[in-house]
């Protein structure tokens, strides 16, 4: 039985790849109102790509080279995002939204088998940087000093993206276009171009979420299915379209999985769902979302 | 006595349909619709006019329920329907047609009115029976369509109608709900001017015949002029003046010296 | 979404009189195996039937069927182990009081929101059953799942074969489709009748539907109860079809298929959805045996499918055939 302040690390831990997928999934909501029900796929194909290079081709390399490779796996989604949303996403703005969903389902299917053929069935490892840092002692217990690394890299990530959205011209410039597409264009925002990196900007922190993953757990087939499903729950709950709504969800749905599946293992995932569903009914936009 | 507790004791031959006692509505800062009393008395043919913004659109979506007032109260024959809602209301024998016409686009002509037959005879629920097979509704669909000068567009889609002959669908699926009281929102806008009479002309007699009340909101003062036996004019969400059409015309030059010009 | 479009009744009894002799005679022209799998088509079939008066005729795209299927397959499985029930009617009835329980309320929950937030409630809702059929292992079976045994068909009364190819193959194929043509003229009447009508209303303009003094909610809530039945009712025959039932058809993936073969179909028109669930059932059947990788393969399709050929295999040969102003169907 660990102690509490282990509990809140892991909850935290869990909160922080939670935020960087759902994050992403909220941003692409709020700027362009697409659900894309392959965002898991790419959290997993970040976490692929991550793993191969740290874990097999870069295999034995420094210590610092590995680090710095950490965030190749958000590149190469950020990279698939670009050119995912002018081919599959662009042609449907215009018609009902229900077809984006089963467009990006179509792609999630493709990414699942992508991931299979090019990486096989079987996880990939890459536990070098995790292994490398070594533990602390905690309250008596001893602790990975990669996760405390993560737990601060959610933070700062967090930050970076909120003076981003709230300090950059991009920003501002994303706002805009998220509140109103049309006033955004008619003022001179090429709005298509917002798009792209909006969208690549989404697949980006979810690929992050992925790389940063892959040192304590490995890229497992389904993944992404299982991740997409938790990704929802968090925004439902802090509202979809909402950078702050994703921080609170994913650190109340962190707290909820990682104490539930201490203490009320069987229900926990019910529990979850659950809550989900009482949000979407007594607040559908969430705690901090606009419809 | 105010006006409207007038009109709420006046005798049984002009015994009143609908009031309204001090309406409120808001939108943020603006006062759609501001402290309006408003009575509509059984047969009358009223036309609801107004510049852009006056808030006419936003009475008629006050009293037929998509909408809910601020403050104030709506009673339809005697009873007060101020938090019903539009089921309610249209059981009550309130309808209405749309500004921008709000059609079933992907059904039929005849399909969009035989909708408004069945839901009236309380037929909807019916899960089991062919709704072809129903030779009754068949025949008053048909009737209605005659009557809107539809007949021969019975089966081709609502969407793919012209302007003009949406416009007259959107009357007839209201009408065709057989209700007491009808609201039309600009039932011309859209359309040249030899079918705005003609539409005016199948308004007037279904309404006559049938012995409808009607608010009409118009834009077209000469319709107006022609169709309308009392005339009410909001402005800003006030309402303005309210008469026959000799009584508003003496009161123009004042409305417009008043609003520079906006009407004419 | 498009409209769904009506055939004269004249010209889809042209259609369906030379499949349906063809379905008749079926165990007698092909393998065992093959009926066995043409079985499978004709369950995917109803679910797919029963989902599409959600989404072509109301409107409504639900990405939680997997909840009905599931459940009442799950619900056989218990009745086998819990109450040694091994009767096939025993099983539909109890089977489709179940879901119809569970998707009342799971129904009223839903039909309060639409579009996309309907669509996301569907699928949380679907995963509670998921994650609970999951996790209570105990209870049912987990990962491995139940088991169902070969079930006896109306009491004993029919003469069946003992071994158990030979009676999938014949005793119940043909039991799946008298089901099968049963629901279908059951739902082929619902869309044409007066309810029919009002869902159609609703999809196409919620509003104004409202102002013909339609209890919209309500109409929508008897749309989705009759939708997870009529899946309900495919997963139940299914259970015994595939021998075992896992959380597998719980999870929302597979839901998603369902989606995907309706889509592939064309949710526009009546048939679309039969034409698309057999026709997924076989696509994914050879593709499983051509290539580990199957799901690119479906995945690709989808994709071809939502950006070139929205109306799907059977919609699109409609609109081939079809002018804008339709026949006086009467």
């Amino acid at each position: 039985m660990e102690l509490l302040p282990i509990h809140i690390l892991n909850s935290l831990l869990y909160a922080s790849t939670l935020f960087l997928i759902a994050g992403g999934l909220s941003l692409i909501y709020g700027v362009m109102r697409i659900v894309n029900l392959a965002h898991g796929s790419l959290y997993a194909l970040g976490a692929y790509v991550t793993a191969w290079t740290i874990g097999q081709a870069a295999g034995g390399a420094p210590a610092a080279i590995l680090y710095a490779l950490l965030p190749v796996g958000a590149i190469a989604v950020g990279a698939v995002g670009a050119i995912v949303e002018p081919t599959l996403l662009r042609p449907l703005y215009q018609r009902a939204e229900e077809y984006q969903l089963l467009v990006t389902f179509g792609l999630l299917l493709t990414l699942e088998d992508v991931m299979r053929l090019v990486w096989g069935p079987y996880p990939i490892p890459a536990s070098q940087p995790w292994e490398l840092l070594g533990g602390s002692t905690i309250f008596g217990s001893q602790y990975p000093n990669y996760n405390l690394l993560v737990i601060g890299l959610g933070f700062i990530v967090a930050v970076v993206l909120w003076a981003f959205v709230y300090r950059t011209k991009f920003g501002v410039i994303l706002r805009a276009t998220s509140q109103n597409m049309r006033m955004a264009s008619a003022l001179g925002v090429n709005v298509k171009r917002v798009y792209v990196q909006a969208f690549a900007l989404g697949c980006f922190m979810a690929g992050l979420g992925g790389a940063f993953v892959v040192p304590i757990q490995s890229a497992v087939l389904g993944m992404g299915v299982d991740a997409l499903i938790i990704a929802f729950v968090v925004v439902v709950i802090g509202g979809l379209g909402s950078l702050e709504g994703a921080l609170i969800g994913a650190l109340i749905v962190g707290f909820v999985r990682t104490l539930g599946i201490t203490f009320f293992p069987e229900i926990e995932l019910a529990l979850l769902y659950i809550i989900a569903a009482t949000v979407l009914l007594i607040r559908p936009t969430g705690l901090f979302g606009r419809a | 006595m105010t006006p409207v507790d007038q009109a709420l004791e006046a005798p049984p031959a002009n015994r009143t349909l609908l009031v309204t006692r001090q309406l409120c509505k808001a939108f943020g800062e603006t006062r759609a619709v501001d402290h309006v009393d408003f009575v509509v008395r059984e047969g009358e043919v009223l036309a609801l006019v107004g510049s852009n913004g006056a808030g006419k659109t936003s009475l008629v979506n006050l009293i037929s329920g998509l909408l809910q007032p601020d403050s104030g109260m709506i009673t339809f024959r005697g009873r007060e329907i101020t938090r019903l809602g539009v089921y309610e209301r249209i059981k009550a024998g309130i309808a209405r047609s749309f500004q921008l016409v709000n059609l079933f686009d992907q059904l039929t002509a005849f399909e969009n009115v035989r909708l408004s037959i069945l839901s009236r005879q309380g037929k909807t629920r019916r899960l089991l029976h062919l709704v072809d097979r129903d030779r009754d509704v068949r025949q008053e669909t048909l009737e209605m369509l005659d009557r809107f000068g539809l007949a021969d567009k019975a089966h081709i889609l609502a969407g793919a109608l012209a302007q003009g002959e949406r416009k007259l669908l959107d009357v007839g699926v209201a009408y065709a709900l057989r209700p007491t009281f009808l609201l039309l929102d600009e039932p011309t806008s859209g359309v040249s001017t030899r079918e705005k009479g003609t539409i005016m002309d199948t308004i007037s007699e279904v309404v006559k015949s049938g012995g409808i009340t009607a608010v009409i909101i118009e834009h077209d003062m000469d319709v107006v002029f022609t169709y309308a036996a009392r005339i009410v004019m909001m402005h800003q969400g006030r309402i303005l003046a309210d008469g026959t059409p000799e009584e508003i015309r003496r009161n123009e030059e004042v409305a417009n010296t008043l609003l520079g010009g906006g009407f004419i | 979404m498009p409209p769904a479009a009506a055939a004269s009744p004249l010209r889809s009894l042209a259609y369906a009189v030379p499949v349906a002799l063809v379905l008749l005679v079926l165990p007698h022209i092909v393998t065992p195996y093959q009926t066995i799998l043409m079985s499978y088509g004709l369950i995917m079939a109803i679910a797919a039937l029963g989902f599409n008066l959600l989404l072509g005729y109301t409107g409504l795209l639900s990405f939680g069927h997997s909840a009905y299927f599931g459940l009442g397959a799950y619900a056989v499985a218990f009745m086998v182990k819990y109450l040694h029930v091994s009767s096939m009617e025993l099983f539909v009835i109890g089977g489709l009081i179940a879901t119809v329980l569970v998707t009342a309320v799971f129904g009223f929950i839903c039909v309060r929101h639409t579009r996309i937030f309907f669509a996301i409630l569907t699928m949380a809702l679907s995963q509670v059953v998921w994650s609970l059929a999951f996790k209570f292992f105990w209870v049912t079976g987990g990962t491995d799942g139940l088991r169902i045994p070969t079930p006896t068909i109306l009491n004993g009364m029919v003469t069946v074969p003992k071994n158990k190819i030979a009676f999938l193959s014949s005793t119940y194929y043909y039991y799946v489709l008298v089901v099968f043509v049963v629901l279908v003229v059951l739902m082929w009447v619902i869309v044409h009748s007066p309810f029919g009508q009002v869902l159609q209303a609703i999809r196409d303009n919620e509003t104004r539907a409202a102002f013909l003094g339609v209890r919209v909610r309500r109409a929508r809530w008897l749309a989705f109860l009759i939708s997870g039945g009529f899946t309900g009712i495919a997963g139940i025959l299914w259970a015994p079809l595939n021998g075992l039932t896992t959380p597998d058809i719980l999870y929302w993936p597979f839901s998603g298929e369902i989606v995907f073969l309706t889509v592939l179909g064309g949710f526009g028109t009546f048939s679309g959805p039969i034409v698309g669930a057999v026709a997924f059932n076989y696509l994914k059947t050879y593709a499983v045996g051509l290539t580990v990788y199957w799901q690119l393969l479906l995945g690709v399709v989808l994709i071809a499918l939502v950006l070139a050929l929205p109306s799907g295999i059977v919609g699109t040969l409609a609109r081939l055939t079809t002018k804008i102003t339709r026949v006086d169907a009467t």
